[in-house]
């Protein structure tokens, strides 16, 4: 069957911002399936929140709206545009549940817009528990029992009754998790579920029977219209059920499954597949199975691409999204080639010829008061995925992969496990209880006793006990000789690193690499080709190994090699992938043989047609210098994938790499405090005061010198892990103290901080003569709130155009100075007619894709030119300021959901995990697009609650009157009611948390009454009914504001959209 | 009846922990595996190296894991990700050392229940890496052990991707494993030397020595009798006969057709095997002799290329054959494309398929290969690939009960 030629107009909803769950594989998939429907002459509509994607670059789809993700919004843009069909299986949960809402409502059939891929019943037959259990039972397939029940009798009842012990205990619509468990007898059950009733929103609690324990595995299945059903991938679980899978170690393929069971579960999901009435497209599909009888049971479907289906692609090469497109639009599988071997047809089933590990990247340093046991609730913010030829080299590879201190899993690996807790380690997992395996298999736990504490399949820990056991080669090998070259051949083969192995032998790692390369064992590169070799690949994808067959193949053209940004963790993300591959595009336009390197598979960088060639690698030292060496590029690109890449320069030029653009020395002088604070002196310009202690006594002393408040912040650490303000002397001595802790061994940097100051952001290209200031971005927060966690407008909306040009004018003589080829960053502050310089980075920032948006001016492309010689003068740069006739509003979005009692409110250190754009003629609107887009939303009526400290009280008080006039009705406790019915504005006092009287204001919440909460800290360490109050706002949903800043301008969008439309506009319109 | 087949199957190497429950033989393979792991891969093996030597000049080095000596056979490659016991136990392999592309081989041991026949086939066995341990509810014995039991040559710490692309490029070939000699011209030569498949008659060397009934001792109410003219089956054609109701006779391929006629089957099935198609010109006779009577019949594999050969086209080799479980079937009637088990390495060629007699039905779609046959006038079809599985999907399944149901329309008539 050919493509469908009844429809001509397809609307694609994008996942809008990385959260946890729902991270850049939505943007790899839609820009897949947006490049598929056009290349088969589809016009393509596209909304996506998210200014950080390759999605929403204007050159993916024909009309792009960077518009908040309601269905309220699509409407708008469906009546606009009027598409003939919606594809909503490609952007993730968003773009599902927003469709199954236009499709509830009736705006698809008024407007005649057809779902294509997945319909509105087979959505329902996938997603929907109880209906899709009963699919399942009339399609024969077993799934697990599960009562829900909403009280303590009908809970006892069902364990009577229906369901063995252990039982799970899962309360509906918690924060996180909370509230549930597993219950081993009646007496445990009873006093769970009491407390779960009490926990859930809805007073109901899902008993299920238990899996804890049981093996996990995923099928990855693609079905066309003619029912040809195929299963690109399966996965394992290396941890078992009751840990989430985005949380799970994987592996593809299966690795303990006999053919026998394997089939058994293909066909349950090709069964799944057809009962669920999934049309077209990829689905994700989870079974467990009982490790002693062979038990199996389904867990969930999802009908549309996900994490795992990305993941998939990455393994196998096998490009899903882009096949559920063109099986959406009528495409049948086999009348589509392989891309990857091109003359083989899509209609087969991959085979692959390695083991593929997948990590998942943690980031609980930034939450210490978040639980990090591993369990049901996803909290892992990344990933990164290896490829080995077993399943060692892939862990292993995996390991360093993750950037987190460890060059493997090696004996610095070994020093996160406290060895009095093993036990605890092992029976409940952390993030590192594949260390913990490894330090018990060294003190004598057998195979068996860990498999029997972790319920990890033995195979596994067998594996891990092969590094152990090579390990111990190592470090008994003689010394006063090189290694014998058998063994050197064994563990590389098995993945241990250069420096892993340095250690074990005592030796500097880059004189063990040279005896290495001299004693011939050097990597050999292999295709990643969708068949196991069986047929020719056309499509340049490698891993390393060690064997004998090298399968790199050089063209002659001149190439270089972009460094990617690794697994997303906070603070590092999509905006420098985005970056990344925008420097492969504009490489390849200019006739470059691009080569990328990443280990990240979520990303767009990591699609096997992004780049000329792509090396899926662990971003250290030894794995990029191998390529270097086989490759032999004219040099690499580090600026853009963030610190990852950053962290490599130095090394890289010491071994002789050409850095293409700005030259590692000027990234040193920039990071450099005192050469930094040369130049600035030089430039004649100001930074604020500042000083370096060694002691509490000089940090003490450098406090009083210049005066509080002050910033303090631990040296070598990432995101602002640990920074504080302190306000006087008595804050001042814990919060130094916890700096001093947080990195050992160095000092600790006090600065004077700037408070009310207005931070700016100024993302800029330099030439080395001549520089485009490509965007000022104005923070909303006020200075003291991290950059990436601070909303911000371009065009700043309140600043003074002659403080602008000054601020443009500062940064271009630092870029000069610095001797910038390529992008720079730097942060400002103003304070009063005060410019103040904080911070330059002369690499790509996480700006970089929302000034390019808000613009129109790709910046990541431009500083590529720029890189590989060519001129802002040649690319007409030169004097060249966009004229923005709009606002665009970058607002961050936060992960505080999945982490329950973990305080939400802003501070110096990064905690946001995604971003969202709004775009509009005035802020306001933007401001108010921004805010609904991070899933904030405002209301125009209601009741407000407000709390303030006193040292806020005038500011809250004026807002609360604008509230008032504005229709809306107050509610306070104590000193704040107090405060406003002083000004004459009526107020409802509620008691305050801690008398332990009602009603208090989460009586109200509870109830429905609170519309939104104002609500500052009350200082550095808040009191815990403050947290308990901003934590029910975040499990509710209840907008909450927690800055001056944040809550004026969150008036002044109210103000705006009170009584008024708005409307949608593409961004091409706004570029045209 | 699986007790029965356990013990057929592995003949005199009857597995340590027979009789015992599931469970707790599951506990003692995990703990022997990693005790045996001591013994099997320290001190003796650990240092045996193997040579991989190919005809055409080219050596591949190993580690033995088990069973040493010296093997030869033609050197193919496998690109089913699972299903190894099956792999081996298949006597279509019968004159072949079967390199595993996927890497991670032995991971979940053997069973009992995983076996195509009496005896493993195969000549040899290599791949990258081999468990020491078994890990899985249904084990009852390592990879290693059983290939030492079996005495068959098991080598890893190959790179079998390059033994792959070598083959891909340049075609199966006539090999010799050897953990004795370790020269490598001396081994090439012996390669050279060997005997190797065309021509060859290897099916008669694993077909039945006399005939039997499947299942043992009968079935009762049986639907149907099938003659089964065994080439070297796998026994999941007889299970799969079984469930849809059907009593097998299984004859030699050497059984002529006045004797498989005296059954008075319902139905004639032509089993998979070994060798060269244009080797066995007597059971092609036997064929023709046969579906002139216009019994219903059904041939798979080396049986398709029997009915091939008596519809009157020829068999060619391909240059390294299709052997795996992912390849791509489309059935010419329905456009439809299932997913299917592959074994062989020879195929039918089109060109001699006489349009009056028969038609293909099904084609690959890697290749265009043919797939299937049916004849116009009679009641005969065949595949080239595998329905029964055993590795692989079930995909194709259906075409047994096509068989059944044709066999129902002729026994009406």
């Amino acid at each position: 069957m050919p493509k469908r030629t009844d429809i001509h107009h397809i609307l694609i909803i994008g996942s809008g911002p990385i959260v946890i769950g729902q991270a850049c594989e939505f943007d790899y998939s839609g820009t897949q399936a947006c490049k598929a429907l056009r290349e088969e002459g589809y016009r393509v509509t596209l909304i996506n929140s998210n200014p950080a994607t390759i999605m929403t670059d204007p050159a993916t789809a024909d009309a792009t709206y960077i518009e908040p993700i309601t269905p309220e919004t699509v409407e708008k843009i469906i009546i606009k545009e009027r598409p003939d069909a919606l594809l909503p299986t490609l952007g993730g949960q968003t773009a599902l549940n927003t469709a199954m809402k236009l499709y509830r409502s009736g705006v698809l059939k008024k407007y005649n817009v057809e779902m294509i891929g997945a319909n509105y019943d087979a959505i329902m037959r996938g997603e929907e528990r109880d209906l899709f259990k009963s699919v399942m039972k009339e399609a024969g397939i077993e799934t697990l029992k599960s009562f829900h029940v909403h009280s303590l009798k009908e809970a006892i009842h069902v364990a009577e009754k229906e369901l063995p012990f252990p039982i799970i205990v899962r309360p509906s619509f918690t924060l996180g998790g909370t509230g549930g468990g597993i219950a081993g007898n009646m007496d445990e059950l009873k006093q769970i579920a009491e407390r779960g009733l009490k926990a859930s929103l809805s007073s109901e609690v899902l008993l299920e029977e238990s899996v804890y324990g049981w093996k996990e595995f995923e099928m990855e299945v693609m079905r066309d219209k003619k029912d040809n059903v195929v299963i690109i991938c399966s996965i394992e679980n290396m941890d078992p059920m009751g840990i989430h899978t985005g949380d799970s170690i994987t592996v593809a393929p299966t690795q303990t499954l006999t053919d026998r069971e394997y089939q058994t579960m293909r066909d349950a999901s090709i069964k799944v597949m057809r009962a669920v009435g999934v049309e077209t497209g990829g689905s994700n599909v989870q079974f467990c199975i009982h490790p002693e009888t062979g038990r199996m049971a389904i867990i969930e479907m999802n009908p549309r691409v996900s994490r795992s289906s990305a993941l998939a692609s990455k393994a196998t090469g096998f490009p899903i999204a882009k096949l559920a497109a063109k099986l959406a639009v009528g495409y049948t599988l086999d009348e589509l080639p392989n891309d990857i071997t091109k003359k083989t047809p899509s209609c087969f089933e991959p085979s692959i010829d390695y083991c593929v590990v997948k990590m998942p990247r943690f980031a609980f340093e930034k939450f210490p008061s978040a639980d990090a046991h591993l369990g049901v609730s996803m909290k892992s913010v990344g990933e990164t995925m290896a490829i080995g030829r077993n399943f060692k080299e892939a862990l292993q590879k995996a390991f360093r992969s993750l950037e987190i201190g460890v060059d493997g899993l090696d004996l610095k690996a070994e020093a996160k496990v406290p060895l009095d807790r093993l036990d605890e380690w092992l029976t409940r997992t952390k993030t590192e209880r594949c260390i913990a395996i490894k330090v018990a298999l060294k003190r004598g736990y057998t195979v068996q006793k860990i498999a029997g504490i972790t319920k990890i399949d033995p195979w596994f820990i067998d594996n891990i006990l092969q590094i152990v056991e090579m390990e111990r080669e190592l470090l008994d090998a003689p010394k006063d000789k090189p290694l014998d070259v058998d063994l050197l051949r064994r563990v590389k083969l098995n993945g241990f690193s250069d420096a892993q192995i340095a250690v074990l032998r005592g030796q500097d790692p880059l004189a063990f690499r040279e005896e290495r390369k001299k004693a011939g064992i050097i990597p050999v590169y292999r295709l990643v080709d969708t068949c196991a070799g069986e047929f020719e690949a056309a499509t340049p994808y490698f891993y390393s190994s060690y064997g004998e067959l090298n399968e790199i193949r050089k063209t002659g053209k001149k190439s270089i090699i972009v460094l990617g940004s690794g697994p997303n963790r906070i603070g590092q993300g999509i905006e420098f992938d985005y970056s990344c591959v925008h420097t492969v595009m504009a490489l390849r336009e200019m006739g470059y043989e691009a080569i990328m390197v990443n280990s990240n598979p979520e990303t767009v960088s990591t699609d096997y047609d992004t780049s000329d060639k792509l090396y899926f690698e662990p971003l250290t030292f030894e794995d990029v210098m191998n390529i270097y060496e086989q490759e032999k590029p004219i040099g690499m690109i580090v600026q853009m994938g963030g610190q990852t890449p950053l962290n490599l320069a130095d090394r890289l030029l010491a071994a002789g790499v050409p850095i293409l653009g700005t030259s590692p020395k000027s990234i040193a002088m920039a990071e450099d405090r005192e050469l930094f604070r040369q130049m600035i002196i030089k430039l004649d310009l100001k930074q604020p005061e500042s000083g370096t202690a060694k002691t509490m006594d000089d940090a003490l002393k450098i406090a009083h010198r210049i005066g509080f408040p002050v910033m303090i912040r631990p040296s070598f650490v990432l995101g602002g892990r640990a920074m504080m303000v302190a306000y006087d002397e008595t804050e001042f001595v814990p919060f130094t103290h916890a700096a001093f802790n947080a990195s050992p061994g160095h000092p600790v940097l006090i600065d004077r901080f700037l408070e009310n100051a207005i931070e700016i952001d100024v993302d800029l290209v330099c030439d080395g003569k001549d520089v485009y200031v490509g965007g000022v971005m104005q923070h909303v927060e006020a200075a003291g709130i991290h950059s990436g966690d601070s909303a911000c407008s371009i065009p700043p909306y309140s600043l003074d155009p002659k403080i602008v040009l000054e601020i443009e004018a500062a940064c271009t003589r630092m870029a000069l100075e610095l001797n910038v080829k390529g992008l720079m960053n730097a942060q400002m502050a103003v304070k009063g007619s005060d410019i103040y310089v904080i911070e330059v980075n002369p690499r790509a920032s996480r700006t970089v894709p929302y000034v390019s948006k808000a613009t129109g001016v790709p910046l990541a492309k431009i500083a590529t030119e720029i890189a590989v010689g060519k001129t802002l003068k040649e690319l007409g740069l030169v004097g060249f300021r966009p004229k923005l006739s709009w606002y665009a509003v970058k607002e961050a979005v936060f992960p505080f959901n999945r982490f329950a009692g973990v305080d939400p409110i802003l501070g110096p250190e990064m905690k946001s995990t995604g971003e969202v754009m709004g775009i509009d003629k005035t802020f306001e609107i933007a401001y108010w697009k921004s805010q609904i887009a991070a899933g904030q939303m405002l209301p125009t009526e209601g009741c407000v609650f407000l709390s303030a400290t006193d040292r806020d009280k005038g500011w809250m008080v004026e807002i609360g009157k604008a509230l008032v006039g504005l229709g809306f009705t107050l509610t306070a406790t104590g000193g704040t009611a107090k405060a406003l019915s002083d000004e004459g504005l009526k107020v409802v006092e509620t008691c305050k948390l801690a008398s332990g009287q009602h009603p208090n204001v989460i009586d109200f919440m509870q109830e429905g009454k609170i519309a939104m909460v104002l609500n500052t800290p009350s200082g550095p360490v808040s009191r815990m009914d403050e947290i308990k109050i901003r934590s029910e706002c975040i499990l509710r949903n209840i907008p909450i504001v927690t800055t001056e800043s944040g809550a004026r301008a969150t008036l002044g969008a109210i103000k705006a959209i009170d009584g008024n439309d708005w409307t949608v506009k593409p961004i091409q319109d706004y570029h045209a | 009846m699986r007790r029965g087949l356990h013990s057929q199957a592995l003949g005199k190497y009857p597995p340590s922990g027979a009789g015992k429950g599931l469970q707790g033989l599951m506990r003692i393979v995990i703990m022997s595996g990693i005790l045996a792991e001591k013994r099997a891969f320290s001190a003796d093996t650990i240092m045996k190296k193997a040579i991989i030597a190919l005809e055409d000049g080219t050596c591949f080095t190993g580690r033995v894991f088990a069973g040493p000596g010296e093997f030869y056979g033609e050197l193919v490659f496998n690109t089913s990700m699972t299903g190894y016991q099956e792999i081996l136990t298949d006597p279509s392999y019968n004159g072949q050392i079967v390199t595993m592309t996927y890497p991670l081989i032995g991971n979940y041991g053997v069973n009992p229940e995983d076996i195509e026949s009496r005896a493993i086939f195969a000549k040899g066995l290599v791949v990258s890496e081999c468990s020491r341990i078994a890990s899985n509810w249904r084990a009852t014995m390592t990879l290693p052990e059983y290939l030492e039991r079996a005495g068959i040559i098991g080598v890893d710490q190959v790179d079998t991707r390059a033994i792959t692309i070598h083959i891909r490029d340049k075609g199966a070939m006539k090999c010799v494993i050897s953990s004795e000699d370790l020269d490598c011209k001396s081994l090439v030569k012996k390669a050279k030397n060997s005997a190797g498949l065309v021509g060859r008659d290897l099916s008669t060397e694993v077909s039945a020595q006399k005939p039997y009934v499947y299942p043992a001792g009968g079935k009762k109410n049986a639907r149907f009798r099938v003659a089964v003219i065994d080439c070297g089956i796998k026994t999941n054609q007889l299970r799969i006969f079984d469930q849809l109701g059907c009593e097998c006779r299984v004859f030699p391929n050497t059984a002529p057709a006045k004797e498989i006629l005296a059954c008075k089957p319902h139905g004639l099935f032509l089993s998979n095997g070994p060798g060269d198609p244009a080797g066995v010109p007597q059971i092609v006779a036997t064929v023709k002799e046969l579906i002139e009577s216009k019994l219903p019949t059904f041939g798979i594999c080396f049986g398709h290329q029997m009915l091939g050969q008596a519809f009157g086209a020829k068999t060619y080799k391909l240059k390294f054959g299709h052997r795996g479980a992912n390849q791509p079937i489309q059935d010419l009637r329905t456009g439809k494309v299932e997913i299917a088990s592959h074994n062989h390495g020879f195929c039918v060629d089109p060109a001699t398929v006489d349009p009056e007699t028969a038609e293909v039905s099904h084609i690959n779609l890697n290749d265009n290969t043919v797939a299937g046959l049916r004849h116009k006038k009679l009641p005969v079809f065949c595949v080239q690939y595998h329905p029964e599985a055993c590795p692989g999907p079930h995909d194709p399944y259906y075409l047994f009960e096509e068989f059944v149901t044709l066999m129902e329309q002729y026994k009406k008539k």
